[in-house]
């Protein structure tokens, strides 16, 4: 288990998914200002070099997030947080990925990348008896954008609509774009976020399988893209890769919305652990 | 768009040059600081105690970088730039007391940096978010490491680096700021945008 996760966190700190790449050499045959493709050219170039080098693509490689689907008759459940601590200090040393577990009190990195409740982990308990393993490697630049707000009920979608674009404007340069949006409506104010926060492992190449959110992604995706910002906010028309909206039912008198933002360097990888022992990686081929 | 070629120590007439859209390689001699060494070392300065080396003339980086030791030397495994608006706080300062002459970062800076550069000749030089292993390429040795107490990402790491870029001048010494300027015309689009949702602005 812990080979699995620290293999994770390896593969998901130098490969970008295919899905992100094509986003990405897309964004750089559309993109029609010169400093944004000269932006997209060096994202490209850097991408190509990680994998070259097997080095991490980026510096930041984030905090270290995992999604745990859990089977209900999976064995060894209870020994699951440990090996995802221990992956995450093996990593830090071998790949290696940069200490970034910060003390807020004391301000002193534990220079391992763990300390309270970090790496942080999203339970699931789902049939069955596999373990499905994501790590959600999540930068700081576009941590920093995410906002969530409890809107008036009354204006309904179309005050969807304006938070999202709002939160873009707001952003600017700041969270490296082109970004990737996590929008999560309703449940409550941590729950929006969590949803949000979620939404961005969908692959970029799908969209929300209700035609009429899928609509809206759309509508979002071109809106924010008509903003200026462009790549790394030096001007272009392509800010944003993908919109991922979901949801969960509201209370009748709140409306909380939460906008979670990727940079560009959007990091996941993925792996099932069955039950013999066998592991299926699901978004990266490891050697 | 012209294109230049520094080499630290760099002069005020030579920053004078640039404007903004230039592209800008730089040679020599980059630190990095982040919000903890800007912040440690103004207070250096306004106590009278020396910095661990002289920054006029210098490429300061805001970086947090991945470094390795092997055996005894260190290493640059990854090294693109942070978002540069935390250090907004500290820069007019940094830039008035020490003289650095190339702030090298992402998403660009605010007016009192922006007034600094002109008054005291800096330029902001914007570097890909992101592409760390571009930035690693261009970084042909750790010459020092300062204040690692502070931790690996806000540690003051001294480098030896050629042609380090390209770096687009988003702030030049005259006043101008492209960041500020893509800013305007977000402004501007915002009630197209508004329109195409239909939304009352």
């Amino acid at each position: 288990m812990e080979n699995v996760a620290f293999n994770l966190i390896k593969q998901a700190v130098i490969y970008l998914p295919e899905d992100v790449k094509q986003a990405l050499q897309k964004a750089y045959a559309e993109e029609t200002s010169d400093a944004g493709r000269t932006q997209l050219k060096a994202i490209l170039d850097n991408i190509g070099f990680a994998e070259k080098y097997q080095a991490p693509i980026c510096q930041d490689t984030g905090t270290i997030i995992f999604y745990i689907k859990a089977g209900a008759k999976a064995k060894d459940l209870d020994k699951i947080e440990a090996a995802l601590i221990k992956a995450t200090r093996r990593a830090t040393v071998e790949v290696p990925i940069r200490p970034n577990a910060v003390n807020p009190f004391t301000q002193k990195n534990s220079g391992d990348n763990t300390g309270r409740l970090i790496p942080w982990i999203n339970w699931e308990i789902v049939q069955g008896d596999e373990i499905e393993m994501t790590v959600l490697p999540k930068g700081g630049g576009a941590e920093n954008t995410c906002v969530m707000g409890m809107l008036v009920p009354g204006e309904g979608i179309m005050g969807v609509k304006k938070f999202v674009v709002d939160a873009v404007m707001k952003a600017g340069a700041k969270p490296c774009p082109p970004n990737i949006l996590g929008v999560g409506i309703g449940g409550g104010s941590d729950i929006a976020m969590k949803i949000a926060k979620k939404a961005l492992l969908r692959p970029l190449n799908l969209s929300n399988p209700d035609p009429e959110i899928a609509k809206l992604e759309k509508e979002i995706l071109e809106a924010v893209n008509m903003t200026g910002i462009g790549p790394m906010g030096l001007g272009g028309k392509i800010t944003v890769l993908s919109v991922n909206i979901d949801y969960a039912y509201r209370h009748p008198a709140s409306y909380p919305v939460a906008v979670a933002f990727n940079c560009w360097a959007a990091r996941r990888a993925s792996a099932r652990l069955s039950a013999d022992g066998t592991v299926e990686y699901l978004t990266h081929t490891v050697k | 768009m012209a294109v230049y070629k520094f080499k630290t120590t760099i002069s005020e007439e030579e920053i004078r040059k640039l404007r903004v859209n230039d592209v800008l390689y730089v040679s020599g001699t980059m630190f990095t600081a982040r919000d903890q060494a800007h912040k440690r070392a103004l207070d250096y300065f306004k106590q009278g105690k020396p910095l661990p080396l002289s920054l006029e003339g210098l490429a300061v980086f805001h970086c947090g970088p991945i470094v390795k030791k092997k055996e005894d030397r260190w290493t640059i495994v990854a090294a693109g730039p942070t978002t540069s608006t935390r250090m907004e706080i500290f820069e007019d300062e940094f830039i008035k007391n020490f003289k650095v002459r190339v702030i090298i970062g992402k998403g660009g800076m605010g007016k009192r940096t922006t007034e600094a550069m002109a008054k005291y000749g800096a330029v902001y030089g914007a570097f890909t978010g992101g592409a760390a292993i571009l930035a690693a390429k261009a970084i042909k040795s750790v010459k020092n490491v300062e204040w690692l107490d502070l931790g690996m990402p806000e540690a003051m790491w001294i480098l030896e680096v050629e042609e380090f870029g390209p770096l687009a001048i988003a702030i030049d010494s005259h006043g101008n700021n492209l960041f500020e300027d893509v800013k305007k015309k977000v402004e501007e689009n915002k009630q197209k945008i508004y329109q195409k949702l239909g939304l009352s602005p």
